[in-house]
């Protein structure tokens, strides 16, 4: 390129020079492609995150109602101390386990039809009807969710000539919600973790004497456990952090009505310690799911 | 290095009485159709409503115990098909597959006493190199103690002792294909079937793994089914091998007489180079209007005005090309009587500036009458057959 056309000859030489500069200093380069969204993730994402642990650190003086900036652990003492809360949090965990375990269950049968049986028409037809529930307000699907629960809601009067009754408004409701709910978030990774593996490798476990279930059990389920893993952590943190469904389906607390009850007036530091929880919960739920190696084959 | 099968309580795969073929197909047929079959026709422009394929289009073949048999043809002649028929990877539209004298047309991979090296190795990439060996005699529930020595034996003969402890990903495609290997071979099977096994490798690990594939199956007597497209692997390797065109097979034999006696123009052209002669020119410079092919290799190249004895053919004509190769230069000659050969010579003194110069000269090509041979009458497909 060194007999360049005459056109335009300082625009072109001033980007070409600029271009070739960037060319030799591959840091710079990745430097200003990623200032912005480093930028962004920094500020709003970590600084939030910073500001609601230097809250949970702080103290409401009992008197003024105001924020002491004392730091203390007392706010998490007081959580691990009050037998309230402890329930509630064990309910909180306990609802994210079953809810993912559903999932999980519910999950594998479809995103394997989905991935390995279906036709490429019939998959595709099959994603857009796994998306689509995504596309509706989450709030209408939950207001709905209460009105088919209630009392002389739909699922009643649809047991009711077979005699018998839904959970109704209750914790078991509310599991079912959010099984509902979370779903397709477990279906996804699943079923992209299904159709990366190779039909040859089926192949070769069935050509060395493997009949499907062992198949199954020794090739299938170890690599899909990766999807699994990250699937599970979607509808883990996703029921973990929620108060809206709890809320509209049940009068039962979750630590998310907790901490919405804390917010305002009433506690901040420790409606954000309260927050910190789920938080903690979730690293260990991340560094158990390392532990079993699911992020070794991603 | 016969690792696998000596001082082994188990018996080794004893060759079959004599006569029973270790592999027989029957009018093998498969049409692929619906959505798949519709959407390979269109791109491949068949016609454009067609909704089947027929990859396999009448299969009969023999193939006997302990023999290295290929597989040639070229890309989408229906190589792959016939071997996943044979594994029971795919189901036959018509036509029967018999193991050793048994029907096993209806069963499942993992019913039939055949294992196969995968294009792609196909290895558990969440199993060491070990485990992935070991996997089909855990499966069949082979103890511990044996289980353990034939996966050293096996690794031994591919010659990757001391990588058990790898993982797939870990490896160099030559060393996974050595694994596939290994972990077909540690279950003694009566056939193994083998899909380009050395396709993505580069020429001289190819070289070297064909030398080291050839002398295991000498070794372990095991029937070989080896699908190339590489017509020079095909030779060198085989005790016999078929010629696949779309879907059929145009001959089966052994190298020599796949080279030397080609059935159809198709297999003349596949295997080696194609210098036919037809027409006009055989009538001309043989005698006879028939097709007849003459190797590159058997020709003489001449001054213009050289003798020609009686039991030879000469052909006058022009040097239009020449691609020098190393040890040898290939000349493309244009006859005057009307047609195109290639001719092959040495260069024994001959420097490439030499050769290369001799583009447009006048030559007069000289070979003995009894190196052209008369090729079926047909020029398509299926000649003479098996
Ligand atoms: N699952 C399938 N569905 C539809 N058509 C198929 C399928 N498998 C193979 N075919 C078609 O059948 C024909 C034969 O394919 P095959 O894979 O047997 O060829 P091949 O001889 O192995 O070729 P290559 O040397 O390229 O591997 C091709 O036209 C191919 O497109
Ligand atoms: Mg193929």
């Amino acid at each position: 390129m060194t007999v360049a056309p005459a056109e335009r000859p300082a625009a072109a030489s001033v980007s070409r020079r600029v271009a070739i500069w960037l060319d030799r200093r591959p840091r710079v380069r990745l430097a200003l492609l990623l200032a912005a969204p480093v930028g962004w993730l920094v500020v709003m994402y970590l600084g939030a995150l910073g500001v609601l642990f230097l809250n949970s650190v702080w103290l409401r003086d009992e008197f003024t109602g105001l924020v002491s900036r004392t730091l203390s652990l007392d706010n998490f003492i007081e959580i691990a101390t009050t037998p309230i809360y402890r329930t509630v949090l064990l309910r909180t965990v306990g609802m994210a386990a079953a809810v993912t375990l559903t999932c999980a269950v519910l999950a594998f049968p479809i995103a394997y039809f989905m991935a390995r049986v279906a036709s490429p028409r019939v998959r595709g037809l099959l994603v857009v009807a796994v998306l689509m529930p995504l596309w509706a307000s989450y709030l209408v699907k939950a207001y709905s969710w209460r009105l088919i629960l209630s009392e002389d809601g739909l699922l009643n009067w649809l047991l009711a000539p077979i005699g018998l009754r839904g959970p109704g408004q209750t914790e078991i409701g509310l599991w079912l919600v959010f099984t509902y709910l979370w779903l397709p978030y477990m279906i996804l990774p699943l079923f992209a973790g299904l159709e990366r593996i190779p039909s040859s490798v089926l192949e070769a476990s069935s050509d060395l004497g493997a009949r499907g279930g062992t198949t199954f059990r020794r090739v299938v389920f170890p690599l899909v456990i990766p999807a699994l893993a990250a699937g599970s952590i979607f509808t883990f943190s996703l029921t973990l952090g929620d108060y809206v469904a709890p809320s509209l389906i049940t009068t039962t607390q979750f630590i998310g009505n907790l901490i919405y009850l804390n917010f305002g007036a009433p506690n901040l530091p420790l409606a954000a310690a309260l927050s910190v929880v789920p938080l903690l919960v979730m690293l260990g739920y991340l560094a158990l799911a390392r532990r079993l190696g699911a992020f070794e084959a991603l | 290095m016969a690792i696998l099968t000596r001082d082994d309580p188990a018996p080794a795969p004893a060759p079959a009485p004599s006569g029973a073929a270790a592999v027989r197909l029957e009018h093998l047929v498969k049409r692929f159709s619906g959505e798949v079959g519709r959407r390979v026709a269109r791109s491949t422009g068949a016609s454009p409503d067609a909704d089947t394929v027929t990859a396999v289009d009448g299969i009969d073949l023999e193939i006997r115990d302990g023999e290295f048999f290929s597989m040639l043809g070229p890309s989408g002649s229906g190589k792959t098909t016939t071997l996943r028929l044979i594994a029971g990877f795919e189901l036959p539209t018509e036509g029967r597959v018999y193991l050793h004298g048994e029907d096993v047309t209806q069963r499942a991979p993992f019913e039939r006493d055949v294992n196969t090296v995968f294009q792609d190795y196909a290895l558990f990439p969440h199993m060491t190199v070990g485990e992935n060996v070991a996997y089909g005699l855990t499966i069949r529930k082979v103890p511990r103690p044996e289980r353990e020595r034939r996966v050293g034996d096996a690794l031994a003969m591919v010659r990757l002792n001391g990588y058990e402890r790898r993982k797939p990903s870990q490896l160099s495609g030559g060393q996974r294909q050595r694994v596939a290997l290994a972990r077909a071979l540690v279950n003694r099977p009566r056939v193994l079937l083998l899909d380009e096994p050395l396709g993505a490798l580069d020429l001289k690990l190819r070289e070297e793994m064909q030398l080291e594939l050839k002398a295991i199956q000498r070794d372990v007597r095991i029937t070989f089914i080896y699908v190339t497209h590489d017509q020079e692997e095909a030779l060198t390797m085989s005790d016999r091998l078929a010629v696949f065109n779309r879907g059929r097979v145009e001959q089966v034999g052994s190298p020599a007489e796949m080279y030397e006696r080609p059935a159809t123009a198709f297999v003349a052209g596949f295997v080696g180079t194609s210098n036919l002669l037809r027409g006009d020119a055989a009538m001309a410079l043989v005698g006879d209007a028939g097709l007849y092919t003459v190797r590159p290799e058997k020709i003489r190249m001449a001054e213009p005005n050289a003798a020609v004895a009686d039991d030879e053919v000469g052909a006058d004509g022009t040097i239009r090309n020449v691609v020098y190769l190393g040890p040898d230069t290939r000349y493309i000659v244009v006859l005057d009587a009307g047609t195109e050969l290639v001719v092959t010579e040495q260069n024994l003194a001959t420097s490439s500036m030499e050769a290369l110069a001799a583009e447009g000269r006048r030559v007069r090509l000289i070979w003995k009458r009894h190196h052209n041979f008369r090729i079926g009458d047909q020029e398509g497909s299926r000649g003479g057959g098996a």
